[in-house]
């Protein structure tokens, strides 16, 4: 199926929910969905039998600047030979997004990382901890304002 | 187990209520056998272990915050080879197939040709270390040996290129650092002419092996619908029967012109999806590169390796995902411009780390040396999944 | 040795026999902790290995800290990781010694700058012996280090006190 395709069954399941997309002219065809509603449109994605998005390939935290926050999932589907990109947009304020780890097992360890390096929070996650940085870690440090701190546990960091 | 006997107190020797309880044993950041700085928090029922808990991130170097404050889209392969340090021009190679994609550049055949064996090499060169450690992990000390030496061959080929063993700097955007001497070609097939017999000589030695073979077979079976959940890929999805391999499946650069077969875990010794397959996997795909090699070196065709190398990068605003096939599987780089010549976000998706994701399923029930035998069978290199 | 050190405050003909004997086994076995962080770690197993072989000067690789008189931080130091360093450093018996191989554990090497999670020079957390710069060092590079450490220990004595 063609991007175009995909977005317009997406449109029809789930209406409001989707609220972008982003298909023509750009090397990466994408649609912008609602936060809270990922996992079902991530459910319908997996097991719908036209679209069957097995795998997904990556999922990255993003800092938008402005006080946007965003995840950027890559979906693929092996039996099908297709692909599709789905984005979601937070507040710093607020920046709550719904799990999918219970769709895409793989999802669990990637939503920690975006966790630790962003401070997105995901709903519905069983062990939203730090993944990469240490457990006492201040700080997010991916964003685009975070300040490196002068000392860790004694230790200079700076050079 | 708890056996409470009434008449226990005051009488030697009598057995009483016999408790057991799970223990936490910590295989720690140093470790012979973990393939670098990770710990796992194993919990044991005296020898079988109940679950493992991965902790990573002692080798966390910051390679996403990096790119963010280079001032030119090159400055970033350095520190891409530095992620799979085992396999360096495997990384560079996702990154430059990255970047022409968003700046829509089309090399010279020759740059296309060079970079696919030099990828190959690679490939040969990660996985001779991780069948050597692998050996290493599970008692064999030899093989360890036999493959170190095969590899310095391929490091000489290497260096007499870009002048580096380990970390190379050689794939840029838009075409290559160096050309390659002139005797390129023909050291490339004078390589595979000598190591054939030695993959040979390593089945002897390793492959077939009964103790080998012992304790890996019906091990740390990966079933297939796990591994596409988890998203493996690479020799760990292969192993499990999947073929998939994104040199068929999504080529790039020019490997739809040349002829190879995909090796599968078929379950020769065991169940398929155990360490015996991932492992056979990868001596097949050695095989198969030395085949891609010999191609590509009949084939080089005559160009200039820097005539498309943009004197400026600055690519429009928007984000492109290329994957590309590394020894340890799917490296994803998803690289978003903002229309300056500093990337504004690099996301690398690495196979090690989601690989990684799969091994506390995979090793629930199995003994506590299995594990060991199944974290060298999903080959990690901790610089990919710390990055 | 202990009786010895307090009975010879100054240096006399039997201490310097003894140290240059001391000195000699000390340094023609000096037995490595198997400790590879990145990607030197993989220059370190080359040296190892038989095409620029280490165990002909007496070096080969134990895996406990216990066992090991020198130990060879390859690789970047993450400040997760500096605290372990300290306790195996610690775990060491004496005499011990610290080869710091690669620009990342000299200086913090190509993520001086804007690494948050690098520590910058495994000097910060641990006393060092010898610096091999590069990145990854060559192999004939890191055995020059060792040769240099060998140096060391040759010039080292019995009666002269030991900075801890």
């Amino acid at each position: 199926m063609i991007p175009q395709e995909i977005s317009e069954t997406l449109k029809a399941r789930f209406g409001e929910a989707i609220l972008e997309a982003k298909l023509e002219g750009v090397l990466n065809p994408s649609i912008r969905v609602a936060p809270e509603r990922v996992q079902d449109i991530a459910l319908f994605l997996r097991d719908d039998d036209h679209l069957l998005f097995d795998v997904l390939m990556c999922l990255s935290g993003v800092d938008y600047t402005a006080g946007k926050l965003g995840v950027v999932y890559h979906l693929d589907s092996m039996k099908r030979s297709h692909k599709i990109t789905l984005k979601v947009e937070v507040t710093c304020d607020n920046p709550r997004v719904a799990s999918v780890q219970s769709v895409w097992r793989t999802a669990n360890w990637h939503e920690r990382e975006a966790y630790d390096l962003f401070g997105i929070v995901f709903d519905g996650h069983p062990d939203l901890r730090r993944i990469l940085l240490p457990d006492d870690w201040e700080g997010h440090p991916l964003r685009k304002d975070y300040r490196v701190p002068e000392f860790y546990n004694g230790m200079k960091v700076p050079y | 187990m708890e056996e409470t006997l009434t008449q226990s107190a005051g009488v030697p020797g009598f057995a009483r209520a016999l408790k057991s309880e799970e223990i936490v044993i910590n295989m720690g950041p140093q470790h012979p056998s973990t393939h670098g700085v990770l710990r796992l928090s194993v919990i044991a029922d005296g020898e079988v272990v109940v679950d493992v808990i991965p902790h990573m991130g002692y080798l966390h170097r910051c390679f996403e915050k990096h790119c963010e404050h280079m001032t030119n889209y090159q400055q970033v392969i350095p520190y891409a080879d530095r992620m799979d340090y085992v396999a360096a021009m495997s990384n560079e190679f996702g990154f430059v197939v990255a970047m022409e994609k968003m700046l829509k550049i089309t090399v010279p055949e020759r740059v296309e040709y060079i970079r696919v064996i030099m990828a190959e090499f690679s490939r040969i060169v990660s996985h001779l270390i991780a069948i050597g450690t692998y050996g290493l992990d599970i008692g064999a000390f030899t093989p360890f040996l036999y493959c170190m030496r095969d590899r310095e061959r391929v490091l000489d080929i290497f260096e007499q290129t870009c002048g580096a063993r380990l970390l190379y700097n050689y794939m840029w955007v838009g075409g290559l650092s160096h050309d390659v001497q002139p005797n390129f070609a023909e050291r490339s097939k004078d390589f595979c002419t000598y190591f054939r017999p030695k993959i040979k000589e390593l089945n002897d030695l390793l492959s077939y092996n009964k103790i080998f073979i012992e304790r890996t077979a019906n091990v740390g079976v990966l079933p297939a619908d796990v591994a596409i959940n988890y998203a493996c890929s690479g020799p760990v999805l292969r192993g499990s029967g999947v073929k998939w391999d994104l040199r068929k499946n999504d080529p790039y650069s020019v490997y739809s012109a040349l002829e190879f077969e995909i090796p599968v875990g078929t379950g020769a010794m065991g169940k398929v999806g155990d360490c015996w397959d991932r492992y056979m996997v990868r001596v097949r795909e050695m095989e198969q590169s030395v085949n891609i090699i010999e191609q590509a070196a009949a084939k080089l065709p005559a160009g200039d390796v820097q005539s498309a190398i943009p004197k400026r990068i600055r690519p429009d605003a928007g984000d492109v995902y290329v994957r590309t096939e590394t020894p340890k599987g799917e490296l994803g780089y998803y690289i978003i411009a903002d229309g300056s010549a500093s990337p504004f976000r690099v996301k690398v998706k690495s196979p090690c780390f989601v690989n990684l994701s799969a091994l506390p399923a995979i090793s629930r029930g199995a003994m506590i040396s299995d594990l060991v035998a199944i974290l060298g069978s999903v080959d990690i290199v901790l610089g990919e999944v710390d990055r | 040795m202990g009786l010895l050190d307090q009975k010879f405050e100054n240096s006399n003909v039997i201490i310097t026999s003894l140290d240059s004997l001391l000195n000699w086994a000390r340094l023609s076995s000096v037995w490595g902790m198997q400790f590879g962080l990145a990607c030197c770690a993989i220059e370190m197993m080359a040296t190892g290995a038989s095409h620029y072989d280490l165990d002909r000067f007496g070096t080969f690789f134990r895996a406990t800290p216990r066992q090991s008189d020198v130990m060879i931080v390859s690789g970047t130091v993450t400040l997760k990781m500096a605290s372990r360093i300290k306790v195996l450093y610690d775990q060491m018996s004496e005499p011990r010694y610290v080869i710091s191989m690669g620009s990342c554990a000299t200086c913090g090497g190509p993520y001086w700058e804007h690494g948050y999670h690098v520590l910058k020079g495994v000097d910060r957390v641990i006393p060092v012996d010898v610096y091999v710069p590069g990145c990854p060092p060559r192999p004939e590079a890191l055995m020059e280090g060792l040769l240099k450490l060998q140096e060391k220990i040759r010039t080292e004595s019995l009666a002269k006190k030991k900075s801890a």
